[in-house]
């Protein structure tokens, strides 16, 4: 992955600045409850809803199951509509891949369209090592980009920075990378639009390469699909005379009927939209091909794997694969919401990136070990996904591959005591005894270890002067009490069957 | 009607005073109660932390000490949310590797019979007025796995509701996790201390006396948050209100 991520801290010491620092706390939350309401408002317009999620599920898990023989069908369709495509099992291939192409057309810029897929091999960074300048064009990454920073959310990669920021940045960056901000630029959201507009305008007027993602591939055309809110991307897809998409293996759909349940729940789900203002489609060169005049004249998909065929192996990982990207996951997530999306370390942060960048990088290195526990499995992510990925179900299941690598000594022994100790009552009963009668000497706080950093921000409990099952032998020995009526209605006075896992509220 | 209390381990050692409650208000309902003491703890602990194999053997205690039980009830919306959520999948992962059938017998054997307090009440008995009395100003605080994985809904509101005397009040991102998340509280220490200290000034804004659940371990971090800041705002389980009665009144402190 990309290389500005090499050598992050590991998720605890990020997010602990994050959450000292008052102004990104103020930013992220701001942003993420207003988002948060106008989804819950978007889809519940939907009472169709759970049939939707249920059938988006259903056509990506069918999808990946077959997904050979769905990918080999559109690089069929994509190569008889005029394109190009290429296969990259790696990020290293796809940056080579890419930058060869732009090479050969003498170019030496190439404009970009928003997208996950080449943030996540790094390909900016690849094409300067290159000689090849690439600029962003969708308006939170133009403000990253400017900012010489770090995208902190998938829709909103420049969600940490205020309107004030951001015209900071747009004051003193912009003449570095094309047309200055105009003359006396204001804070106000159609001030700051205008600037970037301006400013982009003559990109994407004299650009003759573009570079973009895709959200869906259509297997039984070859078609491949950008859905976005600005319109940079309908201009980066038509004007440039070359067009390469990288996109993730996993993005392929099998037919149009299965596009329409994701374009329904895709608006809704990131940017609480009915529908999103600009869906752009083309099939390779288009009917026409080459010589109709109209759109690239050169198109090339680069099919990127990257760790997701390993992904696709994992009985229980393999479900992020549905993923689309909505960042649903993101805007609900109180962990996020004050840890701050350059915490996890990778260009997908938030509740998806803490279960899909440790399947594609592996754990090997600290942020990413990290990232499996960086979550206090509340499960509202879980409950906002449009396809329904269990991430808490990940996160546990990453977190036991982490648990067994090197450096988990301790915690390792600590647990086995617990169950050792649970699995002896006699022992836990005594041991519980124990705990009582001598509390009057514990601390309120400890200094180190686990308990020191439960006393950083809370005292220590205080014990009981006995556990509850010395309560119990004296309980159980004194004679019953009448039971008392109650107010609204009578405990049936025989026992009910079991109820089943099925009507088990 | 006979039924196994599963206390927990939090309420056993730390924090008894739910339990009792639960024993107090279940036998003023007719409800015999039994508290095998074979019993310890579910095991979440060590599943959520990623050490599943260390889970198996308090997966099979469970079942066995639950066994000829109709109805398992804890004070927990977290610990009957991982028997019947994480049970089948442990015995799922033993079964898919070749390690038998046992775990996954056992799953399927408890899971449908544990049930967290307020669904017992609710769902069982039928009830929402215990006859309770508790005329003090509280709000609810609904623990992410009693909400979300148990769907426990309106059930412990309904119960508040009908308690003589008790003013409930609305708590301000009622659904939003208080930071507890087990050993998430100690591996991302700032983050958790963030999230609780958002909840207890939630809590605090409402003008609430008590601040009731229906899962002590999330109290647990809340109440050491809120004694740290000295608020004057006390964190009490929700088997405890519903235990109080005019004649037998909730007090603060430790059980005798």
């Amino acid at each position: 992955m990309s290389s500005a991520y090499l050598g992050m801290p590991a998720f605890p010491q990020a997010a602990k600045a994050a959450t000292q620092d008052a102004r990104l706390r103020a930013n992220l939350r701001r942003a993420t409850h207003t988002i948060r309401d106008k989804r819950a408002r978007a889809v519940g317009e939907l009472d169709d809803w759970a049939a939707l999620r249920e059938a988006g599920r259903r056509i990506k898990d069918q999808t990946l199951r077959h997904l050979d023989v769905y990918l080999l069908q559109l690089e069929e369709r994509v190569t008889s509509a005029g394109g190009t495509v290429h296969w990259a099992a790696d990020a290293a291939e796809a940056n080579r891949i890419v930058a060869e192409l732009v090479r050969a057309t003498g170019e030496s810029e190439v404009v970009k369209v928003k997208s996950m897929a080449t943030q996540e091999i790094g390909l900016n960074e690849a094409l300067a090592e290159a000689g090849v300048t690439a600029y962003e064009t969708d308006l939170a990454e133009l403000i990253v980009q400017l900012g010489d920073d770090l995208p902190s959310h998938i829709l909103v990669p420049a969600i940490h920075r205020n309107r004030g920021e951001i015209r900071d940045i747009f004051v003193e960056r912009m003449a570095r990378w094309g047309r200055p901000a105009p003359e006396g630029l204001t804070d106000r959201p159609a001030d700051l639009a205008e600037a970037a507009r301006l400013h982009l305008r003559e990109k994407f007027l004299r650009a003759k390469v573009a570079v973009s993602g895709a959200n869906f591939m259509i297997a039984e055309t070859g078609t491949l699909v950008v859905v976005e809110s600005e319109g940079n991307g309908r201009m980066c897809l038509t004007l440039p005379q070359t067009l390469i998409s990288v996109v993730g293996i996993e993005k392929v759909l099998p037919t149009w009927q299965d596009l329409e349940v994701f374009l329904q729940f895709l608006p809704r789900s990131s940017t609480a939209e009915r529908m999103n203002p600009y869906t752009t489609m083309w099939t390779g060169l288009g009917p026409g091909g080459a010589a109709d005049g109209d759109g690239p004249r050169a198109f090339h998909l680069v099919l990127l794997d990257n760790g997701r065929t390993d992904t696709l192996a994992d009985e229980i990982g393999r479900q992020v694969l549905r993923c689309i990207r909505c960042s649903a996951c993101l805007n609900v997530c109180p962990v996020y919401e004050r840890a701050g999306g350059h915490a996890y370390g990778s260009p997908y942060p938030g509740p998806i990136g803490a279960v899909l960048t440790p399947q594609l990088r592996g754990t090997g290195s600290e942020v990413d070990a990290s990232l499996p526990f960086a979550s206090s499995l509340c499960g509202a992510c879980y409950e906002v996904c449009p396809v329904a990925i269990d991430i808490p179900e990940v996160l546990v299941h990453l977190r036991e591959q982490v648990a067994a690598q090197p450096g988990h000594a301790a915690e390792r022994a600590a647990m086995r005591a617990a169950t050792w100790l649970f699995e002896h009552p006699a022992a836990l009963a005594a041991a519980e005894r124990t705990a009582s009668a001598t509390r009057a000497l514990h601390p309120r706080t400890l200094p180190l270890g686990p308990a020191g950093a439960w006393t950083q921000a809370r005292d220590l409990p205080r014990l009981p002067a006995e556990p509850f099952r010395t309560w119990w032998k004296r309980h159980r020995a004194e004679p019953p009490a009448a039971p008392q009526s109650t107010g609204t209605s009578q405990p049936p006075t025989t026992p009910q069957p079991p109820t089943t896992p099925e009507s088990t509220p | 009607m006979r039924v196994a209390l599963f206390a927990t381990c939090v309420n056993d050692a730390v924090l008894p005073r739910a339990a009792i409650a639960t024993v107090r208000l279940l036998e003023r309902l007719g409800v015999e109660v039994d508290f095998p003491e074979q019993q310890s703890c579910c095991g979440q602990p060590q599943f959520n932390t990623g050490y599943r194999l260390l889970t198996e053997p308090l997966v099979l205690r469970m079942a066995r000490v639950f066994e000829t039980y109709p109805y398992v009830v804890t004070p927990s919306g977290s610990c009957a949310a991982m028997v019947r959520d994480n049970y089948p999948r442990i015995g799922a992962k033993a079964r898919a590797e070749d390690r038998g059938e046992e775990l996954a017998e056992a799953a399927a054997s408890l899971a449908p019979r544990v049930v967290e307090l307020t669904e017992f009440l609710v769902d069982v008995l039928g009830v929402t007025d215990v006859g309770a009395h508790f005329p003090h100003r509280v709000t609810y605080h609904p623990s992410c796995h009693g909400l979300r994985v148990l769907g426990l809904g309106t059930r412990p509101l309904a119960l508040l509701r009908a308690v003589k005397d008790l003013e409930l009040l609305e708590l301000p991102g009622a659904e939003e996790c208080c930071g507890f998340g087990g050993t998430f509280a100690v591996k991302n220490p700032d983050v958790s201390a963030a999230m609780g200290a958002d909840k207890v000034a939630a809590a605090l804004s409402t003008g609430a006396q008590v601040l009731c659940g229906a899962d002590n371990s999330c109290l647990l971090h809340l109440d050491g948050m809120v004694r740290r800041r000295h608020a004057p705002l006390r964190t009490v389980h929700l088997a405890e209100i519903l235990a109080a009665t005019e004649t037998t009144p909730w007090r603060p402190g430790s059980p005798a």
